[in-house]
């Protein structure tokens, strides 16, 4: 009898719902208080119950691409995982291109996306696509629902999976019929995880460790070049202290500025294909590179067969599919950035071996006169005294008006790189951009993520007039939501990174590059949208006019700066076949 | 280098396809692919025969080990191992043809598993080198159809691959 009682309050405690609610119901067990997302048949089940609960915020973007951007944004500058909902087919298909964007940079992300009836699954239904086909090669995994009861085990899976070891985006498809109101099943959220093939990386490898000490405490000439998996694995304070104990210069990545201080003396500044040439040149005459949550991408290698012709590596990463896939490790560690540079730390401060001073001190001599001849800060290349605006100026005005604390975002494109050169990131997860998929339309989407998680932050999102119009609809989202961001448009009339490669290895030909004439009225299209559209032309409104939109605090500001359509980036790697300190360092100055 | 790469997954709808697009995906060849549940139900094991250098090898199995699905490898070619197809093969066979054909199938410690008036199917199982032979030694004329299994191997001696 006792039993029989027992068995009854058990069945009692457990809750039927339906797989819609089950869904909903299991994304706050799992603590999601944010989604964006955009409704369609196939997911009409879990709109109704989104209506039907207060906990969970559900943004509605104007295209699903916009909704992984600022999913992804959110994800970027909070570390938590972005939460996307979106319908099957176009709505699936739409959504790709922001996926790929958080796969290529490792962001923590998941995608749920609506599908046809289970019976209906290959038949060419409305609205179909194999979501799980289409987004395979793109995503850390994927789930496809086949009955409601493993909603609840799935969500955890897959929550567990986007954000553990190297992050990334995971899609859960659910058929219509899975989330049917009428059909009702027992829900329990897991408590524990069994997930016999996947054992994310923690710990690094202690010998290894201490070899990576010993080579790093006996170089003469090192460089630490510090990626995204620092910001994402929250390693920027052990990176720094590292640093700063050892008096050992570092580079960032595109995807790593803010991984270390940028304004601080031992910053070389980003490296790579638009890296300065103090960082560069660092890299190239180096003995000794700790690489820390890097992938010696081919935007940082140039040449891989003439990259750091003196140096010995050591490579920490999460992820060891990474480690000496393009450039070989001589020093391989496989962990977590925190973890390992935590007892990378904890070896040298017990170690008798200090770094050779004496050698440190001709290193950073050597490496002062580098930045002093060609510095990006110190020895600027581009005019300063012309009637028109340089981009790089106006990158400079506003870190001065938001004194280098803003969030910001960015699109694709010389923008972009003006940006990463000149706005000195001093902490982790300000800079937002998509590096390694190099997605146009990012900045705008993500600007609204990271203002939804930053209220009281200023978030400034810098384009060019080509990105903007790739996702400007969401200016509608920024309306709804009360989201006022700045929008910086560098706007040089033309696609500024294709128009330079154009004219530095095409002979000038501008194979449709340019808009003639046909740019809108970004201050009207602004203000049509409920928006403030704040135009600059002459250098000389440059400062005033910037300081007065970055005055309005209340509402989004569209700023179109008229600047030097001629500009190039610069320094820029000789390609093909350069090395890492093959440079111009203008149109017309080469190292 | 040809290397055979034994894999243990996950008996999952999508886990193949997940393995096969990696290949396809990064640029890496697949000689040879076979997968069958194992005595364990929740589990395939999936045996595939590709070529490339060290470092090839070395990236295919660091990203196979990286999809969820599997659970894990194991490069048999590294160690001693035992490989093993199987082929079936439709031959012609009349008159005196047919006492030849059989003298190759028992060479080749092959069987006739299926015979009509004109035609042998015969089975062989061995090293891909073997079941090349033994249809060279058939000689091109008399085979009507072929069908080869793909490389299926294990590790000789006490290693095993199991959870």
């Amino acid at each position: 009898m006792a039993i029989l009682l027992n068995r009854k309050i058990e069945e009692t405690q457990v809750e039927l719902l339906s797989g819609g609610d089950m869904l909903v119901r299991a994304l706050q067990d799992q603590g999601v208080d944010l989604i964006f997302g955009y409704p369609g048949g196939s997911a009409l089940h879990i709109y109704d119950a989104i209506f039907r609960q207060q906990s969970i915020k559900h943004i509605l973007v104007r295209h699903e691409q916009g909704a992984t951007h600022a999913a992804d944004g959110y994800a970027r500058s909070t570390g938590k995982v972005g939460v996307v909902l979106v319908t099957s087919g176009p709505g699936a298909t739409n959504a790709i291109t922001g996926i790929a964007t958080a796969y290529m940079d490792s962001i923590p992300m998941v995608v749920i996306s609506g599908q046809v009836p289970r019976d209906k699954i290959g038949e060419d239904a409305f609205q179909e696509t194999d979501m799980v086909g289409c987004s395979r090669p793109i995503v850390k995994h994927s789930f496809l629902v086949k009955n409601a009861e493993e909603i609840p085990a799935t969500v955890k899976k897959a929550f567990f999976i986007a954000s553990t070891g190297r992050p990334g985006p995971v899609v859960i498809d659910i058929p219509k019929d899975v989330t049917n109101p009428a059909e009702r099943f027992p829900y329990r959220y897991p408590e524990k995880l069994r997930m016999r093939s996947y054992t994310p990386a923690g710990k690094g490898h202690s010998g290894q460790i201490r070899k990576a000490v010993a080579m790093l405490l006996s170089a003469r000439r090192p460089v630490i070049y510090a990626g995204g998996g620092v910001v994402q694995g929250d390693g920027a304070t052990l990176l720094t202290e590292l640093a700063k104990r050892l008096n050992y210069p570092v580079t960032n990545t595109l995807m790593g500025l803010g991984a270390f201080p940028g304004s601080n003396k031992r910053f070389l500044g980003m490296l790579g294909m638009h890296g300065t040439f103090e960082a560069n040149t660092a890299m190239h005459h180096a003995d000794v590179i700790l690489a820390v949550g890097a992938r010696f991408d081919d935007r940082v290698t140039n040449t891989p067969g003439k990259f750091c012709p003196g140096a010995k590596i050591i490579h920490i990463d999460v992820d060891p599919a990474s480690i000496s896939k393009t450039i070989v490790a001589d020093v391989p560690i496989v962990g977590t950035v925190q973890a390992v540079l935590a007892e990378m730390l904890e070896t040298i401060k017990s170690s008798d071996e200090q770094p050779d001073h004496s050698a440190i001190v001709d290193w950073w001599r050597q490496i002062d006169d580098w930045r002093e001849r060609h510095g990006l800060y110190t020895a600027p290349r581009y005019r300063t005294n012309g009637a028109l605006i340089m981009p790089q100026d106006v990158i400079r005005a506003v870190y001065d008006i938001t004194e280098g604390d803003a969030f910001v975002t960015s699109d694709v494109g010389q923008h972009q790189m003006f940006a990463a050169q000149y706005y000195l990131f001093d902490k982790p997860r300000r800079w937002i951009n998509s590096g390694g998929l190099g997605t146009m339309g990012f900045g705008l989407p993500a600007a609204l993520g990271v203002k939804i998680a930053h209220p009281d932050k200023e978030v400034v999102c810098v384009t060019g007039e080509g990105s903007i119009q790739m996702c400007i609809q969401e200016l509608s989202t920024s309306t709804q939501y009360h989201l006022p961001v700045k929008i910086l448009c560098l706007n040089n009339q033309a696609l500024g990174m294709v128009k330079q490669w154009q004219e530095m290895q095409y002979e000038g030909r501008l194979s449709n590059s340019v808009y003639e004439e046909s740019l809108p009225d970004f201050v009207k299209l602004a203000e049509a949208y409920g928006h403030t559209g704040v135009k600059i032309e002459r250098r000389e409104d440059l400062h005033g006019k910037l300081q007065e939109a970055f005055a309005i605090k209340d509402r989004t500001v569209f700023i179109d700066v008229y600047v030097d359509p001629s500009e190039h980036v610069y320094p820029m790697q000789v390609m093909p076949s350069g090395s890492m300190r093959d440079m111009w360092l203008s149109k017309t100055e080469r190292t | 280098m040809r290397r055979i790469i034994s894999v243990l997954m996950e008996n999952e709808p999508g886990a193949l396809s997940r393995v096969v697009g990696l290949f396809s995906q990064r640029g890496y060849n697949i000689e040879s692919l076979t997968v069958a549940p194992t005595e364990d139900e929740t589990l395939s094991r999936l045996t595939l025969v590709t070529i490339g250098d060290d470092h090839k090898i070395e990236q295919i199995t660091k990203n196979l080990n990286k999809l969820i699905d599997v659970v894990k490898l194991v490069d048999l070619t590294e160690g001693s191992h035992i490989e093993r197809e199987l082929l079936l093969v439709k031959v012609r066979a009349n008159g005196a043809q047919r006492d030849e054909v059989k003298r190759s199938v028992d060479i080749f410690r092959g069987q006739i598993v299926d015979v009509t008036s004109s035609m042998y199917t015969i089975q062989v199982a061995g090293t891909g080198e073997k079941l090349d032979a033994f249809l060279q030694a058939l000689g091109e004329h008399t085979i009507m159809e072929v069908v080869r299994s793909g490389v299926s191997g294990i590790a000789r001696g006490e290693k095993v691959l199991n959870v």
